[in-house]
């Protein structure tokens, strides 16, 4: 792997960045309309329960890690769509870039990005609403890892998609957390699920991040084992990913469709 | 005595089929160091699709491309780092300046001295007034010499060019033909051209291919090949191979 390569990848993303207002707005805008959305909901909701709950670590630290992982995913396929926006394909995959370094372009895109959203999170969560990441301890460190792999195994599955179905494929990407949202149990605990939805619901990462953060929020004590296995499905997740969009590039070379990515195919 | 020129780029039997459609069938040519071979054809006799298989980014049903001693199938990254292209239908990124486009593909192609590099190509192909200038505000010409800056950056052993020529006035063709004529003659690379334009074949290259139906029907001095065939201009033979080439076959 040259790694000269992957940082060319990333580079690049900087330089589209740096020029462009209507890239880094969304950077920090959406994920900041969203902290105070919830920041006032939860706000709201510790004023009306009588439980005594504190809301804010439970939900709006749980938006916080969501969005987190959503910018992670979203750094992913955003630096991708770049070259499916640029008809870039032809000049970036005639060279002696290879899979493994291109994907880890996208990567350092995504944590550049990601990471510029998380800071502004933090800070706005945490001068208007009071939420300190500190109450999460050191478990805030394997929950944001665990979240991170899940989004960029996301982000490849997406981009895997866009490359194979080809550019209007994007439209169905986006949406794509919103979707695995309600078995990610972000904001209700998995017992609240039916028995069936539980069983996909095991099988996402995120669940075991969310169940671990209430569980440390209610008691202060969170499951190892539970965040331990959240990490090795999302590994195992960004491995298949990984092979998944090898498969999909060897497939759209073989066929020939990436020659003629705008046609979508080749019917 | 000196020895041919060393082979640069090795095409063998190579054939590709889309469903029933036969694009390239089982063909096989060779380029040479400082050699300018033209890829010659009407439209869908398969020089984009052979050119794309020398690229890397369209897989062969069978056969066997070798750039110097790189298998493309088994060192795709090693074979294409000794490769590089402009393509009419693949400008650079017109979101990205001309420097920054050129310091991308650097670091791709992993060119020493990037920077000194850079600097060497702009000077070449005259874009020092266009280094802070996205690519999708100049115009054909410019963003044609930009293509072309940035696919000498790694000084390539084998060049490919799919109608580099096709958008620009005679004027602004005839400086770009002579351009790469002289790299590739100072060079250690070969050429391998796809042109319409017949006035320029014979300008620039050494050597063409006739493509008809994904199959080599001539290949020769494009400044003899007419006569060769009993026509007068090499565009005579080009309408030739279009409209009759069972005719030429049978020759």
């Amino acid at each position: 792997m040259n790694l000269g390569r992957t940082a060319a990848i990333a580079l690049r993303q900087f330089y589209l960045l740096r020029g462009s207002p209507a890239r880094i707005l969304p950077m920090f805008a959406w994920v900041a309309i969203d902290i105070v959305l919830w920041g006032f909901i939860t706000r709201y909701l510790n004023s009306v329960a009588s439980s005594g709950i504190n809301f804010v670590p439970a939900l709006l630290g749980a938006v916080l890690l969501w969005d987190f992982l959503v910018r992670v995913m979203q750094g992913v396929t955003t630096a991708f769509f770049e070259d499916v926006w640029s008809r870039n394909f032809l000049n970036v995959f005639a060279t002696p870039l290879r899979i493994s370094e291109y994907v880890g372009g996208l990567v350092i895109s995504s944590i550049a990005n990601s990471s510029v959203g998380l800071v502004v999170m933090l800070a706005l969560a945490g001068a208007a609403f009071g939420l300190s990441f500190f109450v999460y301890g050191l478990m805030l460190i394997p929950f944001l890892l665990v979240l991170f792999l899940f989004g960029i195994a996301l982000g490849i599955f997406g981009c895997s998609i866009v490359l194979r179905l080809g550019p209007a494929a994007e439209w169905l990407i986006w949406p794509l957390p919103a979707l695995l949202s309600p078995l990610a149990c972000v904001f209700y605990p998995l017992s609240a699920l039916p028995r069936w939805m539980q069983v996909p619901a095991r099988f996402l990462p995120p669940s075991y991040v969310f169940e671990a953060m209430r569980g440390f929020v209610r008691g202060g004590h969170a499951s190892p084992s539970a965040v331990l296995a959240g990490g090795g499905l999302a590994l195992f997740y960004v491995l298949l990913a990984g092979w998944f969009f090898t498969r999909i590039f060897k497939h759209v070379v073989r066929s020939g469709l990436i020659a003629r990515y705008s046609a979508e195919s080749l019917s | 005595m000196n020895g041919p020129p060393p082979v640069v780029l090795s095409v063998s039997s190579l054939c590709k089929r889309y469903g029933e459609t036969v694009a390239v069938d089982d063909i096989s040519f060779e380029v040479h160091q400082h050699e300018v071979v033209g890829l010659l054809g009407p439209n869908g006799a398969g020089k984009t699709t052979t050119i794309n298989m020398i690229l890397g980014i369209l897989e062969p049903d069978s056969g066997e491309v070798r750039i110097e001693e790189f298998d493309l199938a088994k060192r795709r990254s090693q074979a294409l780092r000794l490769t590089n292209f402009v393509a009419v239908y693949s400008p650079l990124p017109g979101n990205l300046t001309v420097i920054e486009n050129l310091r991308f593909f650097g670091m791709i192609y992993s060119v020493p001295g990037l920077s000194e590099r850079i600097e060497e190509v702009i000077a070449q192909f005259d874009l020092d007034r266009f280094r802070k200038v996205k690519c999708g505000v100049l115009s054909s010409g410019e963003q044609t010499r930009v293509s072309l800056a940035k696919a000498m950056l790694n000084r390539p052993n084998l060049l490919l060019l799919d109608e580099p020529t096709a958008s620009l006035d005679p004027s602004v063709a005839r400086d770009v033909r002579e351009k790469i004529r002289e790299v590739t003659l100072q060079g250690a690379g070969g050429v391998l051209w796809t042109s319409h334009n017949m006035y320029e074949v014979e300008q620039v290259c050494d050597r063409v291919l006739f493509l008809s139906k994904g199959r080599i029907l001539l290949e020769g001095d494009p400044r003899s090949l007419p006569r060769d065939h009993g026509k007068e201009t090499l565009e005579e033979l080009f309408i030739a191979v279009a409209r009759e080439p069972l005719a030429l076959e049978r020759d």
